[in-house]
């Protein structure tokens, strides 16, 4: 059984001029112990998707329709107390800039055993022996010493490792990790994301991995959903994703990427940009920059549709009627 | 003049020689007298040299903190250097930008900064943004004259002319760094800095940018500092590379040469670093440790605490940039023949 299912997510935004529809219809499913990674670019609704499954939308956002469950228990329509339970116990949370998830008063260690406190039956003295090999887990050097340090005294790789530790202190089966490494540099980089799928493979912690970078992407997850204006373009495993991508803009958006093994001359470009909220256009929203765009794509809008080993939101991989 | 040129183009169009910028970062002079604390001196640069060909593309690539903006500003003569000093075709750059002659080199030497929601000034329409190098360098007078070369500069990066009676904010961030682009073409200069143009941009959107950019060299032979961490747009668009650490080049090499046979450690574990998109599920062997506090920088080598192959002579003396191979190494471990 799935892990995570999210059902048809609608997220709106109501503004003076009318709604914004910021999420469309987004389903997909996490397995035990699977790293789903979301891609796309900025715009396309890959952190709000996080976002609406921790219960952290920003108001005026909000669910406007569909479902989400969690281990069989829907948790979208939970209060801020319910939900308060659910994250931190069965849902960790990392975020892009770790000076911001961390209290610049508290120690680290004081943080930790917080977290730990909540939502585990331990005491005191457990919990700071458990904080301790948490940070130990991450790679803190002198781990028993660091504990009592403040954020501030920690360099930016070591802060995210702390943010690692903190999400998983409560030992969740589920880790929504935002832009996890986007703050770092590239050396820093490798090191956290090694870090995270050793942790989350021990311990069986699913992640949802969010990030705009293939590379981190290819490297690290089981499969992945390609997002576009709000949108899963295209979702499936991995390799067949980055290899053989079903939908145009997978395509359009694999070529972009300058990589380290051909020697282009130029790099392929999609024109144009993701439209915004308030002008999505008819039908598919990727139709004014699709290099294959047909009659169809302007009239009615594609759903996920069997293409090879993954799904694509493409009217080019509807087997009813051929283009 | 014909020959005068024909001279010029046979030397480097920029010749950074020992660049060197220390900033003072010591607490407030009541603070140090009280608690007694020394000054404190942050050596961003710390002698940087290398030349730079008319028409070709030295990209500079580090991690935060090596220095590599600084280098940028130093060139555009944002920073007054605390040692050594810039030729640009042959002239001392610095000693220009404090006399008269500065603003005809600054009309030559333009820059392109890496936030285009910060560069670009909200208020002003984008044709004003455009106009206001032409004007201030006094290329042109006339109005219509004006806005018919920001119309041209719109359509050379792929705008529209009519977009010259639009806001920034009526652009996305691709075509908001567009903009900059035209702006920074606006005196037709001949050497452009570019500071991350397209790090605070989508793939997608960077593509075009990159594009245009290469497109614009070979158009009109500009002359590139490109400012990078992505080794891999690095690797697009530059001719030679320099890698920086702590506010030093510890590799300067041709881009074949520096990707085909990387010398100095800190290159291979740069190179080593970056996910690779066609390498699914690959396990890699990340670089051990952390960039270290340029306060207080180790002694000798500043990558031995981080390098295999660092031994007592690494932690003890300083290697200099050397000539090996035809490319410029400054590591002991390379010159002694041990990697």
């Amino acid at each position: 059984m799935s892990l995570l299912q999210v059902r048809n997510l609608i997220v709106e935004f109501p503004t003076r001029r009318g709604t914004l529809r910021a999420l469309d219809d987004i389903s997909f499913d996490i397995a035990p112990g699977e790293i789903l990674g979301v891609v796309g670019e900025s715009g396309a609704g890959k952190s709000l998707t996080g976002a609406a499954i921790i219960g952290l939308l920003e108001p005026p956002g909000r669910v406007a329709g569909g479902e989400i469950v969690l281990e069989g228990r829907r948790i979208d329509t939970l209060g801020y107390e319910q939900m308060r339970h659910i994250r931190g116990r069965r849902i960790g949370a990392i975020f892009q800039d770790p000076l911001t998830s961390l209290n610049p008063l508290y120690t680290v260690g004081r943080q930790l055993v917080e977290t730990i406190r909540t939502h585990l039956p331990v005491g005191e003295a457990e919990a700071r022996r458990r904080a301790v090999s948490l940070l130990q887990d991450t790679g803190i050097p002198a781990a028993e010493q660091r504990i009592d340090h403040y954020p501030h005294q920690f360099s930016g790789g070591m802060r995210q490792r702390v943010v690692i530790a903190l999400a998983l202190a409560a030992e969740p089966k589920l880790i929504v990790a935002d832009e996890p490494t986007t703050a770092l540099d590239v050396s820093i980089q490798a090191q956290i994301i090694q870090l995270l799928k050793r942790l989350c493979r021990e311990r069986g912690a699913a992640v949802m991995l969010i990030t705009h970078d293939m590379g981190v992407i290819a490297e690290t997850c089981d499969r992945v959903a390609v997002m576009y204006a709000g949108r899963v373009a295209e979702i499936g495993p991995v390799r067949e994703v980055i290899h053989q991508p079903a939908h145009p803009y997978t395509a359009g958006l694999m070529a972009s990427i300058p990589d380290m093994d051909s020697d282009r001359e130029r790099l392929n470009q999609i024109d144009g940009a993701m439209p915004r909220l308030n002008a999505i256009p008819q039908g598919c929203a990727y139709n004014p920059r699709c290099p294959r765009v047909f009659e169809r794509c302007r009239q009615a809008r594609p759903e996920l549709l069997a293409a090879g080993a993954t799904m694509a939101a493409c009217w080019l991989h509807d087997t009813q009627v051929r283009p | 003049m014909n020959a005068a040129v024909n001279t010029v183009n046979t030397a480097p169009l920029v010749v950074a020689h020992d660049l060197a910028k220390t900033f003072d970062v010591s607490a407030p002079w009541l603070n140090r007298v009280l608690e007694r604390k020394p000054r404190t001196l942050l050596h961003a640069v710390d002698g940087v040299s290398f030349e730079i060909e008319r028409g070709r593309t030295l990209a500079l690539v580090g991690e935060s903190g090596c220095g590599k903006s600084t280098v940028a500003r130093l060139l555009v003569g944002l920073y007054e250097p605390t040692r050594g000093g810039m030729r640009f075709d042959g002239q001392d750059a610095q000693a220009a930008y404090v006399s008269r002659e500065g603003r005809q080199l600054r009309r030559r030497i333009q820059m392109i900064f890496q936030d285009p929601y910060a560069s670009l000034n909200p208020r002003w329409l984008v044709e004003q943004i455009i106009a206001e190098p032409l004007r201030e360098h006094a290329i042109l007078q006339d109005k219509d004259a004006i806005r018919e070369r920001v119309g041209e500069l719109l359509r050379s990066v792929g705008l529209s002319a009519l977009d010259m009676a639009k806001y920034p904010h009526q652009f996305s961030g691709g075509q908001r760094q567009r903009i900059s682009i035209a702006r920074a073409l606006a005196t037709a200069p001949e050497f452009l800095v570019c500071d991350e143009p397209t790090s605070a941009l989508d793939v997608s959107v960077q593509a075009q940018v990159l594009n245009i950019m290469k497109d614009l060299q070979r158009e009109r032979g500009l002359t590139y500092l490109f400012i990078s961490h992505n080794l891999a747009v690095v690797r697009h668009v530059s001719d030679q590379v320099g890698v920086m650490y702590l506010g030093r080049l510890v590799e300067l090499a041709d881009k074949a040469e520096l990707f085909a046979r990387p010398r100095h450690p800190y290159t291979r574990m740069l190179l080593d670093a970056i996910p690779q998109m066609h390498a699914v599920g690959r396990a890699r062997t990340p670089v051990q440790g952390e960039v270290p506090n340029p306060l207080n920088p180790p002694t000798g080598c500043a990558v031995h605490p981080r390098c295999p192959h660092a031994n007592a002579r690494c932690s003890a003396e300083r290697p200099v940039l050397t000539s090996i191979g035809g490319v410029r190494v400054a590591c002991h471990a390379v010159e002694e023949g041990r990697i």
